[in-house]
């Protein structure tokens, strides 16, 4: 791909670099060992980032979705639901194409030049795991304990999350004296596990967000509504398939729930059939007719 | 040749079905969004926010 068309996906970099380090202002918290405890703590960034990494100024909507599911039945958990509402009907999978920091981590972690794992039918079927994760893991568990035991467990960040062991784990322990002497068998499989789905990453593109994250299962159920997705021009696509075969992720058709909306296929349509939001743009549209006089 | 005056809109009744079902979401996020910090949620997960998750760092 040229200089030209590499534009759009610098912008894009510069977008999820930019979001990753507004999510992470709290900078002195890397030198401290300490969290923020602000008041913006209590707004959910619309990414996968830990609460717990030191830097982090936000909720993690995640460990808050939980933390509400945990609270049931005494409190119903619309704070979360209106969140998660709000940000799939406007943004969608935009939100992992754009504003996921942990997003930015796979992507450069897969820009590591080794022998690359094509996408298959295998990697399609394995892509379904992630609403088995949301529905087990984010959900069901949190509510058993709630009901059963009265205990408040974020299963997934508990069990699973990488982002969690990344950006919060190993950086409060390397700060922390105290911590590290706490760390057990719990931590050694959350390590395990992170290097496992980081080490994937090199080899299998953006790894995690296709198989295992809950947040991107949460926001494709948005696929067809959001407003600012990716679209195809019906009327000008000619069907050639080269948008499905230069995509990375295990879409079937350009915007389904497996898209991130990171446009990459927008720039290699020979037709301009590809668009972001509900409408294309005039100016978009002025150039197409003329071109086409 | 194919014109593109029209290209890129939703064709109408369509068009105006998806645009409801996004007005509905949103409004039902809004309320959701209102009626949650009514409740406390704002609170609840700033509590639970400003304090170190063991669980997410794999101590607890």
């Amino acid at each position: 791909m040229d200089k030209k068309h590499n534009r759009p996906e610098f912008r894009r970099k510069c977008i999820q670099l930019v979001s990753a380090l507004l999510y992470n202002a709290n900078l002195p918290g890397f030198a401290s060992g300490s969290i923020y405890k602000g008041a913006s703590k209590g707004v959910c960034v619309p990414g996968l980032n830990c609460y717990s990494c030191p830097g982090a100024v936000g909720s993690c909507p995640l460990g808050a979705l939980q933390n509400a599911l945990s609270s049931l039945p005494r409190k119903l958990p619309l704070y979360i639901a209106g969140f998660f509402l709000l940000t799939g009907i406007v943004l969608g999978r935009v939100v992992c194409g754009f504003l996921c920091p942990f997003g930015l981590i796979q992507e450069l972690l897969h820009k590591i030049p080794t022998p690359k794992i094509k996408k298959s039918a295998w990697t399609r079927r394995l892509s379904w795991l992630k609403y088995v994760i949301l529905v087990v893991f984010v959900t069901a568990l949190p509510i058993w304990y709630a009901f059963a035991k009265g205990l408040p467990v974020p299963a997934f960040c508990k069990y699973i999350c990488p982002a969690g062991t990344l950006e919060g784990g190993f950086p409060l322990l390397a700060l922390r004296e105290e911590y590290r002497a706490a760390a057990g068998a719990l931590f050694s499989w959350k390590t395990l596990l992170c290097v496992v789905i980081l080490a994937l990453c090199v080899f299998l593109y953006r790894a995690f967000c296709r198989f295992l994250c809950p947040l991107g299962a949460i926001y494709s159920l948005f696929s067809r509504l959001a407003l600012l997705a990716v679209r195809v021009d019906k009327d000008l696509c000619d069907h050639c398939g080269a948008c499905v075969r230069v995509c990375q992720m295990d879409v079937k058709r350009v915007g389904d729930h497996e898209c991130i909306h990171c446009g990459q296929c927008a720039q290699i349509c020979h037709k301009q059939a590809i668009y972001f939001g509900k409408e294309r743009k005039p100016c978009i549209q002025a150039k197409q007719e003329n071109s086409s006089r | 040749m194919k014109k593109a005056s029209n290209a890129g809109r939703e064709t109408p009744p369509q068009g105006k079905r998806l645009t409801a079902v996004r007005l509905l979401i949103a409004g039902a996020g809004a309320l959701s969004l209102a009626l949650g910090i009514a409740q406390g949620g704002y609170q609840d997960t700033l509590a639970k926010a400003v304090r170190i998750c063991l669980e997410c760092v794999g101590i607890g």
